[in-house]
Order: structure tokens, then sequence, then C-alpha cells
């Protein structure tokens, strides 16, 4: 009987479907799979090292591309006491540090940052959920910054310390946001602490008084929020040791693609 | 596809085994299907993140060309899918289902739950692996002359009535079973050279095109898709049509002889007709 037959085929074509979704979350939960999978971002990394100089500059925009809808995402208005208060003030007592490795620890003043050399780009922001938005940023040029401080040969990367606590239901330090990048992003000619955004400071959503633009790489990258940037050899010893709070949730810690 | 039987191949009662695939057609192939259906599904997962599409460098976010979204409709939740000036209802399968908002439903992403992390983590993984396979395809066939010999179309065969006369074929799924079997027909070279040299290096292109990193390593090539959104929506439709590509083999593969077809693409064999005639 054809139609038995057919409707034995698509009862084991329907289960063997089960079967093989079953199979592919099961995969998804295997540490071994993960850690082979993860194997390709190392191939991507290196990919893109060896392709991109390290002074190639991500393509700057018109101001006519500004988006009038500049999406902001993360933390949008940080509800921690400490940030809150600097926002109440205006951010008048607020002071950037950069400490850890470095000869001459920095404490400045937003006065202070707006007084060192500055850079003004319009870029294009990529969300790894896959939008983009564009806008124009000023900031000073990080680089700039790290020759003032001094940074000692042993220093590898910067900790970019953030105010805002994007997952309060994170035990301990955990739920802070933070992030880190290698040195060749750091003395990037694009990498500045912005303050100012089309042309206004930085707004509370967008990360006010202070954000990372690291133009390079996608945006979770970018820190909001900035109040410290620590010059360290090694950074598997802070909280979940990726190196950022979506990376210790999972994600590249080289957001290049 | 090299049509010479061989000696110990001998034509038995009418029908002969010749070596229609050869080996590495067939190794990359199959590591093409694997790599095809992970980064599908995961590339399904990734759309999840932000279900719509805009075209030019930045999202206008109120004017996606396509969009799949959750609403409430008279008290219930609905999928809704917007494409231009469409809108359609699509609950259950898009927009809205399993009890959630999603683009995709979680039979078609990996992994089923909501993951953007691990999506990207498959999607890259298999990504190189789709990669280094269809380099090592390409390389094969240009140097061992399957494209030349097998691919590319014969001057004949693209003429006018040759080609009405295998569109009418193939609409009555009428195909030889003879030794004109033995070569890829006209219709499949042609919509085998569209996917080997557009929409699998297209799917590589846009890719890339979507990653920061690599618009920094030049900007020209890139911005010949129209940005990064042109490039995510590029991508999207090409996947889409190497979906239905996908879903026009397979009926194919299925209606020319299934067997016959899956034992020629594992073990290379294939058997035709010696004589007679070459209906079904």
């Amino acid at each position: 009987m054809r139609s038995d037959r057919r409707r034995l085929l698509s009862g084991a074509g329907a289960s063997l479907m089960g079967l093989v979704l079953a199979g592919c979350d099961r995969l998804n939960r295997s540490e071994a799979v993960q850690a082979t999978l993860a194997k390709a971002e190392d191939l991507t990394q290196a990919a893109q090292r060896a392709l991109l100089s390290r002074t190639a500059l991500a393509k700057e925009f018109e101001p006519k591309d500004i988006s009038d809808d500049f999406r902001a995402n993360g933390t949008i208005n940080p509800g921690d006491p400490a940030y809150k208060a600097l926002a109440a003030e205006g951010f008048e007592s607020w002071r950037l540090q950069i400490d850890g490795l470095v000869e001459r620890p920095l404490s400045l003043s937003l006065a202070d940052l707006r007084a060192r050399p500055a850079r003004t780009q319009i870029t294009r922001h990529d969300c790894v959920e896959g939008w983009s938005s564009i806008g124009q940023w000023t900031g000073a040029r990080l680089s700039a910054l790290l020759e003032e401080a001094g940074l000692k040969p042993e220093a590898n990367y910067l900790i970019f310390h953030c105010a805002d606590t994007l997952d309060p239901n994170a035990p301990g330090e955990m739920g802070r946001y933070y992030e880190s990048i290698d040195l060749v992003d750091a003395f990037h000619p694009q990498t500045i602490l912005a303050y100012d955004m089309n042309g206004a400071p930085l707004p509370v959503k967008h990360g006010a008084p202070v954000r990372l633009r690291v133009e390079r790489q996608l945006g979770y990258k970018h820190a909001k929020y900035v109040m410290r940037i620590e010059a360290v050899a090694r950074f598997d010893d802070l909280r979940g040791g990726q190196g950022g709070f979506w990376e210790d949730r999972g994600y590249e810690w080289y957001a290049g693609i | 596809m090299d049509a010479s039987p061989s000696p110990a191949e001998a034509p038995t009662g009418g029908r002969m085994l010749i070596r229609r695939h050869g080996l590495l057609v067939r190794i990359t192939h199959w590591i093409n299907v694997v790599a095809l259906v992970f980064l599908l599904g995961s590339g399904l997962q990734i759309f999840n993140a932000h279900p719509a599409l805009y075209w030019g460098a930045k999202s206008d976010f109120d004017r996606p060309w396509v969009s799949m979204t959750a609403q409430r409709q008279g008290g219930e939740p609905a999928g809704i899918t917007k494409i231009g000036p469409l809108r359609i209802e699509t609950t259950g399968v898009l927009g809205y289902s399993d009890g959630q908002a999603r683009g995709f439903p979680s039979w078609a992403t990996l992994p089923g739950h909501r993951s953007l992390a691990d999506g990207r983590r498959w999607h890259f993984f298999f990504a190189w692996l789709f990669v280094l396979n269809g380099l090592v395809y390409l390389a094969a066939g240009f140097a061992g002359g399957h494209f030349r010999r097998d691919v590319a179309p014969r001057r004949p065969e693209l003429s006018p009535r040759h080609l009405w006369r295998e569109v009418k074929d193939h609409a009555r799924l009428r195909f030889p079973k003879d030794g004109r079997a033995a070569h890829y027909n006209t219709l499949q070279k042609l919509t085998y050279l569209v996917v080997i040299f557009v929409l699998l290096p297209l799917m590589v292109l846009t890719g890339l095109a979507m990653s920061p990193g690599f618009n920094a390593v030049t900007h020209l090539v890139f911005e010949i898709f129209g940005g990064r959104q042109s490039a995510r929506t590029i991508h999207f439709l090409s996947a889409s049509l190497i979906v239905l590509f996908v879903a026009v083999h397979l009926f194919m593969v299925v209606a020319s002889g299934p067997l016959n077809n899956l034992r020629s693409m594992i073990t290379g064999r294939y058997a035709i007709r010696t004589g007679g005639t070459d209906e079904v």
C-alpha cells in the first residue's frame, strides 16, 4: 500500500529529524565539541591579524551618513549608585584611572581628558547582533595617553573597567561590564576614548562620560562608562578569565568578524 | 566524470556501470553537504539575533525591507513577517514560535534554543571547513580538468533549440538512461556553474563584508555590495537561493533514479543502459 508506505516514511522522517535536532543540541552541550569549534576562533584571529596591517583604518564616513537612530545596546542607564551619583553632578568628580603595569599612573578629570590629543571620526558601529549604526566620535587618542603613562615592557593587554552592572543576577563582580584589548588595537590611530558623540557630550545611554572606540571590532568591545584602564600581562585571572563580560559568556575575545 | 568503461565493467544484459564522479568530487561534495547544513542552522540562529534586513551601510531601524516580529493580535501573540510592502501572518514559523518571539523556529536553528554566541562558534568553524574544502575543489577542478571537461557547456548545447528541448524534458521529468546520462545535461551544467562560481563565493565575500576587521583590510572590495547591511541582505538572499537549489537538486536526484545517483556520488559507479530506448 502506497499510503501506508508514505505514512511510514513521513513518520520515520519526522523521528529522524527529531533525533538529528536532539543530537545537534547534545553536540552543542559537549565541552569537547565546543573546544574544537573554538579552535576556529584562533584561526580567524590569526587570519585577520595576518591580513590587517597594524594601522589599517576602518572606513570613515561623511556627516550625511550619520544615523539619526543610533541604537543603544547593553546597559543604557546604569543603576549602580556610584555611577548615579557621578551622573547627577555632571561627572564633575569623575576621574579616569590609568594604572597597572605603567610607569606613571594617571588620574584624569573630564577636562584633563579633553585637553589631551584628540581625534574625530565618523565610523560604523557593527553590533554582533547584525545591525549597524553610523556616528561621529571625538575623543582622546589612547596611544597618546599610554605614552604619557609609560607602559611597562611586561604589559600585554589593557583592561577597561566599567561603572555599569549589566547582569545584576550574576554573583559578585561577574555582572559588571569590562573589556580588554591588546596593544595592537590600543595603539591604533582610531582607538580613542570618546567623550563627544555627533558633536555633543556623550549621552548616558551611549556610555557617558567616556566610552572606548576600537573601530575594527564589533560593538561589545567598545566598553561604555569607562572608569579605569589597567595595563596587565594577562587577563585569565580576572572574573570569568575570558577578557570581557560577553567573552565570559561565550563570545569571541577578538571580535573582528 | 570519466565515462569510459573499464574492461572489468563490460556490458552485462544491457546495463553497464561507468565511473561517473571522481574521488575528489565525491569527497568535497559530502564535506560541503555537512558544512552547508551546519552553516544554514547556525546562520539562522545568528539571523534571529536581529531578524530584520536592510540595504546600505547602516540600519534604518524604522525601515527594514524584511522583518520578522511578534505582535499582539486580538490579545494573542502572532508572528508577523514583512517583506517590502507585504505583511504576512506567519505565527508558528516566523516571528513567533514555540511560545516566544523569534525569527526562525527552533527546529531550524543551531542550537535550538537562543544562543548567538554558540551559533557564531558553529558558523565560523564550518565557514572555515567550507572555504578550505571549496578551495581544494576549485583547485582540483581547474587543474584536473573537471570544470572544462564536465561542467563547461559545449557550444551546441547552448543553442536555443537544444536548451528548449532540455527544458521540456525536465518539465516532463524525462531523463536519459543511456550513455547521455553519463554526462551532466546543459541545464545541470548552467545551474552548477551559477552555484559554484556565483552563489557559494558570494556567501564567503558577503560574509567577510560584514566583518569590521576585514572591512579595514580593504574598503573597496567590500563596498561593492553597498555596505555592511546590504552585504547581510545579499548573504541571506544568496543562502536562500542555495536552499532552493538544494531542494531542486534533491528532487532531481529522486526523480532521475535515487539509488543510482546516490551510489554514483558515494562509490563513483553509475549504471547506464546500453541498448534500446532511453525512456524511463
